[in-house]
């Protein structure tokens, strides 16, 4: 489904992501893992057209997509769920609901996939004209997953969705990637959290400063001695 | 002059300085630019109206179209031409340019029309209707009722369609935006003009009201304008009509109780004193900075 092959990546002379591939299958769970800094982030603002590779290309269904603008690659069907949430805090819950719906211009089918999000996230719905900007953390967490969900993407770029949320959360939210994906959404998963991220993927690449050092099967990572010892702590 | 003959001449006023300050503060909500050049497409849009009538003679209406279409066009194209390709260069290289588009367009029209000032034709009729003591003029009522079907058109426009919504998801984060599939060079086109359209309006209905122009008028409601737009708090829309129409009432109120020439002193030591007691403007709220 998605294809990185040996980009790189550079902020001014910095360089960021040093000839990085990795592929995503088609129903898969991948995740990226890596400490601070290693260049995740930067991955996957590179495949949302954010930001641009210097060399090397990534396809997305067969198509080349390193050139081509954000909002266009929304539309070909990768949704991602930023850093930091980044939710428009002034606006309702509501209305950034419909955001992430701005590319489809069924009203119908609009409403039908808010309705789908309420079902899976009960308390947005108990706060839908509340302003996104006032809601808990994890409210707010729920909105991002939910406004990504609204563009019914094919594949989902989850970036460290556990970020400051207590245990409990973090459990509730990685069950909701699970069932997404089980419902057809293929997911590209960045994480700090790495046992999380390794029990619910399929398949994991080890990033270290800007460069995939290790890839494998998610249990066997997690299996894995040396893996354990630098990044399960 | 009786203190409600006061109030409706600052309504009257206030009601120009809140649709020109419309324009700074969506663009700057949006781009965080002051845009300098705003106050000259006040100019333009009285210069057009007056050629569109003097040398085409067209009919009044479709004068003050031409004059929209051409101001709304030009907002573009100077958001395009000057300010796109300096959207991540620093902020003061911004600022600088925005200064320069502004002397570029007053000074190519000096060249164009010469300095003098011009007659601006009569488009309402001026004579006042007296209503007791009460002295109103159909231009006093003409502009007060276009400006407010002009910003209730603007608060509907942006709270309920998905264009007004667009500008406020860009003017909170470009990233986030753009991974909505929100196009956010359109978006900020659309805002120029719209903010350029409600200038030109303003120009026209500054130009009813003080009948001259000249190729630097737009300097002074500009700047009355833009601290306008700063009082209400800069980036929010209901701040900029508030604060529009305090600096109109405020400068009629100094003008008639205190003297013409402290007008514009007043104005400023408003600006002054509320900025003092509350920075980020009267609407503002002291948001911390994003790190
Ligand atoms: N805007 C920027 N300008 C310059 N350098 C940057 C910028 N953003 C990130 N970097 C650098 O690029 C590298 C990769 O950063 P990135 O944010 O992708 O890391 P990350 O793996 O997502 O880290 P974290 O787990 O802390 O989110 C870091 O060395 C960072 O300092
Ligand atoms: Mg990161």
């Amino acid at each position: 489904m998605l294809t990185v092959n040996g980009i790189n990546v550079y902020y001014g002379a910095i360089h960021a992501i040093k000839d990085v591939s990795f592929h995503v299958g088609d129903g898969e769970i991948v995740t990226l893992i890596g400490a601070n800094g290693a260049g995740k982030t930067t991955i996957l603002h590179t495949i949302s057209g954010l930001l641009r590779t210097k060399t090397g290309e990534i396809k997305f269904l067969d198509n080349p997509i390193n050139k081509v603008e954000p909002h266009e690659i929304l539309k070909m069907g990768i949704a991602h769920v930023p850093e930091g949430r980044r939710i428009f805090s002034q606006m309702t819950v509501l209305e950034n609901l419909q955001m992430g719906a701005y590319t489809r211009n069924n009203k119908e089918e609009t409403n039908n996939m808010i309705e789908m999000v309420f079902e899976k996230f009960p308390r947005l719905k108990e706060r839908v004209n509340q302003l996104a900007g006032t809601m808990s953390g994890g409210e707010q967490q729920m909105l991002a997953i939910g406004r990504a969900l609204m563009s019914k993407p094919k594949l989902l770029l989850m970036d460290e969705p556990s970020m400051g949320l207590a245990p409990i959360l973090v459990q509730e939210i990685f069950n909701i990637i699970q069932e997404i994906n089980a419902a057809g959404t293929t997911i590209l998963l960045v994480e700090q959290n790495a046992n999380m991220a390794l029990s619910i993927a399929n398949r994991a690449y080890v990033l270290e400063t800007g460069k995939v050092v290790l890839e494998g099967n998610a249990k066997e990572l997690l299996g894995d001695e040396n893996v354990r010892k630098a990044y399960l702590g | 002059m009786t203190f409600l003959q006061q109030l409706i001449n600052g309504i009257h006023v206030g009601s120009i300085y809140a649709l020109i300050a419309l324009g700074y503060t969506m663009v700057y909500g949006i781009i965080k630019l002051i845009n300098f050049a705003h106050g000259d497409i006040i100019m333009m849009g009285a210069y057009i109206t007056f050629v569109s009538l003097i040398m085409f003679n067209v009919p009044i209406w479709m004068a003050v179209i031409i004059a929209i279409l051409i101001c709304l066009i030009s907002g573009i194209l100077i958001e395009r031409i000057a300010y796109k390709p300096l959207r991540n260069a620093p902020r003061i290289s911004a600022r600088i340019t925005a200064i320069g588009v502004s002397l570029f367009i007053e000074n190519l029209f000096f060249k164009i029309f010469g300095g003098n000032p011009r007659p601006f034709p009569v488009l309402i009729d001026p004579t006042p209707i007296s209503l007791g003591s009460l002295q109103i003029s159909m231009v006093t009522i003409v502009t007060i009722v276009v400006s407010i079907l002009l910003m209730i058109a603007l608060d509907l426009f942006v709270k309920k369609t998905k264009t007004g919504k667009a500008m406020r998801a860009v003017s909170e984060d470009h990233g986030a935006a753009q991974l909505m599939g929100i196009n956010v060079n359109t978006t900020i086109s659309i805002t120029f003009a719209i903010g350029s359209m409600l200038a030109a309006v303003g120009g026209i209905l500054y130009s009813t009201a003080y009948p001259q122009i000249d190729p630097f008028m737009g300097m002074m409601p500009g700047l009355k304008a833009f601290v306008a737009a700063v009082l209400g708090g800069i980036g929010i829309i209901p701040g900029a009509m508030l604060g529009g129409f305090i600096m109109g009432i405020a400068e009629s109120f100094t003008k008639g109780y205190i003297s013409s020439q402290l007008a514009d002193a007043v104005v400023f030591g408003i600006l002054i004193l509320v900025l003092s007691l509350k920075p980020s403007g009267i609407f503002g709220k002291n948001v911390k900075e994003k790190v």
